[in-house]
């Protein structure tokens, strides 16, 4: 699972309803829309990428969270090196992981003794605190936090997130836009 | 088909759709300035949700934990340092040394 789908939020979220006695459908259901974050992200993406369109799909498998986050330019475009070379790295480590997990997980003992579970989100929020450097930027992070706990108990797992991209709408004011035009002028390709 | 191989192919073609969808229907055109806003502020957005979800929720309940502790010790180690590698190593080692307790 982790070597075809490569998505570990979407795969722990499928195998919790099966543990759960959910069927298959309600499992892949969950995985969907756990992953549906990678469609703003793929969004976000794809200026960035040459090539005809199953190239495009191709390339756009490689989106995950950490990579994404990694390879985002502060002027809206990505480092596709940054991208592919960060996610080739957490698809080795993943796989390799899952494996060791399966041969001799019991013996590494109990992740949540390991404080495992709050690797990810310190690591995201040490790229927030690097990405987020404008007010702008700031208040959209809170507005995103605000809505996805909102949402947390009365939506089903992963909905929240997605959601919580509409802060970005913030985007579409006048002076979002003009913040934009600046930063590409500063760096001399005006588009 | 069992039950796990019928729910690891539907993940991975599910996956795989979602991922393609952004990138194939955007091609490879210029795209208006208000895109590109909203896209340069999509980060900041996704990112602090993914970061609230996981440390201030668990599963569909709204949860503060030992977690919660640690990823707020590795945000302050990430601020004051601006080391991502000292916040991922602080905020699991709080987390467990909280557990430990």
């Amino acid at each position: 699972m982790s070597a075809i789908v490569f998505a570990g939020s979407a795969q722990f979220s499928a195998v919790a309803i099966l543990a759960q006695g959910g069927g298959a459908g309600a499992a892949i259901a969950a995985a969907a829309l756990m992953n549906s974050r990678f469609l703003p992200m793929g969004v976000a993406f794809a200026p960035s990428l040459r090539g005809g369109p199953l190239w495009r799909a191709l390339q756009g498998q490689a989106v995950v969270d950490a990579s994404w986050a990694l390879a985002a330019r502060p002027d809206g475009s990505f480092d596709r090196m940054m991208l592919f070379g960060s996610s080739a790295a957490a698809y080795v480590t993943w796989v390799g992981g899952t494996a060791i997990g399966a041969l001799w997980g019991g013996a590494l003992g109990d992740p949540h003794d390991l404080g495992l579970d709050a690797l990810f989100p310190a690591f995201f929020l040490a790229l927030l605190l690097n990405e987020a450097r404008s007010g702008r930027a700031r208040g959209v992070a809170a507005l995103g936090a605000l809505i996805a706990l909102v949402l947390v108990p009365v939506a089903p797992v992963g909905v929240p997130v997605l959601v919580a991209s509409l802060a970005a709408l913030v985007g579409l004011t006048r002076s979002a836009r003009e913040a934009v035009l600046e930063s590409q002028e500063a760096e001399g390709e005006p588009r | 088909m069992s039950t796990g191989a019928t729910v690891i192919a539907g993940c991975a073609l599910v996956t795989f759709a979602i991922k393609a969808a952004g990138p194939v229907a955007l091609g490879g055109r210029e795209l208006p300035i208000w895109f590109t806003s909203v896209v340069v502020l999509l980060a900041p957005a996704l990112l602090a949700a993914l970061v609230a979800t996981q440390a201030l929720a668990d599963g569909d309940r709204l949860a503060v934990g030992a977690d919660t502790a640690g990823v707020a010790a590795g945000g302050l180690v990430a601020w004051r340092t601006g080391s991502i590698v000292a916040c991922v190593l602080v905020a699991p080692a709080v987390t467990a040394g909280l557990r430990l307790l």
